[in-house]
């Protein structure tokens, strides 16, 4: 099978979804029956990508198939030494 | 019976480190009790308060160099040790990233922030207290941060794409804004009693607005808030308020047989600039019978001028021509200090600072002595 064929398993419950689920203040937040809208950047172009579950993994703008996550939202705390 | 006194000369002796070819020799002090038969060493407070002296050779605001005579090693070392590791200072010790999309790592940008110098009113700092961090044992135990203890910085930076660059323009920090972040753009943000103690001149900025912290792309930011303590170089170097502490012995040249003529020229030129000059044999010195002057009338002979200067290179007892004639040694009594601040506090108040941390030592120890009595 080739891997523009492959579809995403009908059936899977939502919160088995690891992009997801657990975090549903997540970016795009809409959580219908597609699941969370989430944001990626475009690996060639840098422009964000909004997918949601099902959607063909591919930048609208110039077509590039490798998406990268957005940095947390969260704090992070380091010491400086 | 009455204690002996040593001559004046073996007194001279003892006070120089002997510096030989190769080795060092009478280095350890000998002026403790029972060390020479008959001769009292008790430690008095008059008669070090007569012998000990202060000289400043120079004392411009963040660096002072001058010279303690009269008083032991332990307790010259003592100084040294405590300005860089004791003397408390202030430095970003937490960092709390809320965005970094630059290319470097939230643990390196933290760790390079620590590191930069900050100055601030000296009386506020004074006035800050310690914050407590909590421990493994004692999870619970830390402080809360507070006015008192803890300075909010933050630093927030958007880089983005400079519309009015030159299209031929390949300086990314024309072509863009804010692509080189310094430590002039971590601004400060005073809390309650801060502002009082923290204004205008006095605020809590870097010492070198020109650290480069991280460079940025258009579209990266950094936004962070960053919280400044007060520590000891002991904990983290970044706490250490001085660059440099060091101090050295004075050098001392003792010339014990002439040296003359072609040989004083090439005398001179075995110390640094000034250290040895050149003086004519007087006929009264010529005149003299084995004072090695004889006949010597007019010539040319190697004088010390000033030792201070010198390296103690050694450079003058490899040649043969100085065999015995001249000896080298250091003064155990005279500590020339040089200390450098990294722009805190003005360089010759650290080394009071220092002499106060000592002094509270001192008073920590004997409340323990006494409680030990007891």
């Amino acid at each position: 099978m080739s891997r523009e064929a492959y579809q995403v398993p009908a059936g899977l419950g939502g919160n088995q979804n690891a992009f997801g689920g657990a975090d549903s203040m997540g970016a795009g937040g809409a959580g219908s029956l597609d699941g969370p809208v989430v944001a990626y950047l475009c690996g060639e172009c840098n422009s964000r990508v909004s997918l949601k579950r099902g959607d063909q993994i591919r930048c609208k703008e110039c077509g590039h198939r490798v998406l990268y996550k957005e940095r947390t939202k969260r704090m992070v705390q380091f010491e400086a030494r | 019976m009455a204690p002996l006194i040593a001559s004046q000369e073996e007194l001279q002796r003892r006070r120089i480190v002997d510096i030989n070819p190769e080795t060092v020799s009478n280095f350890a002090s000998t002026d403790f009790p029972g060390h020479w038969p008959g001769e009292s060493h008790e430690w008095n407070l008059e008669k070090f308060r007569d012998n000990f002296q202060v000289e400043f050779h120079r004392n411009d605001q963040f660096e002072a160099s001058f010279s303690l005579i009269g008083l032991d090693a332990s307790i010259a070392n003592a100084f040294r040790r405590i300005l860089m590791a004791e003397v408390p200072s202030i430095a970003i010790e937490f960092v709390f990233v809320h965005n970094n999309t630059s290319v470097i790592q939230d643990e390196v940008l933290a760790q390079r922030l620590g590191l930069i110098p900050l100055k601030g009113s000296v009386e506020g700092i004074n006035w800050m207290r310690w914050f407590k961090k909590p421990t493994d044992d004692d999870p619970e135990g830390g402080s809360t941060p507070s006015d008192y203890n803890t300075i909010v910085l933050r630093l927030d930076v958007t880089c983005e794409k400079n519309p009015n660059a030159d299209p031929k323009e390949d300086d990314p920090r024309k072509l863009y804004k804010n692509a080189h972040i310094y430590a002039k753009d971590i601004t400060f943000h005073p809390v309650g009693r801060q502002e009082q103690f923290f204004v205008g001149d006095d605020a809590i900025q870097p010492v070198n607005p020109d650290i480069l912290v991280a460079k940025l792309r258009p579209g990266q930011k950094i936004d962070m808030e960053l919280h400044v303590i007060k520590g000891i170089g002991a904990d983290h170097a970044k706490f250490s308020p001085v660059a440099t502490a060091t101090y050295r012995l004075l050098p001392h040249i003792n010339i014990q047989r002439p040296i003359i003529g072609e040989d004083a020229r090439k005398f001179v030129k075995c110390f640094p600039a000034g250290v040895i000059g050149l003086e004519q044999v007087t006929r009264e010195e010529a005149s003299q019978k084995g004072s090695g002057y004889e006949g010597h009338e007019g010539e040319m002979k190697a004088v010390v001028r000033d030792a201070f200067k010198d390296t103690v290179s050694r450079e003058c007892l490899r040649h043969e021509e100085f065999q015995g004639k001249v000896k080298l040694g250091r003064v155990r009594d005279h500590f020339i200090f040089n200390v450098e601040s990294v722009g805190q506090f003005d360089s010759d108040v650290l080394f009071l600072e220092s002499v106060k941390v000592l002094k509270l030592k001192c008073a920590r120890w004997k409340r323990g002595l006494v409680d030990l009595a007891r």
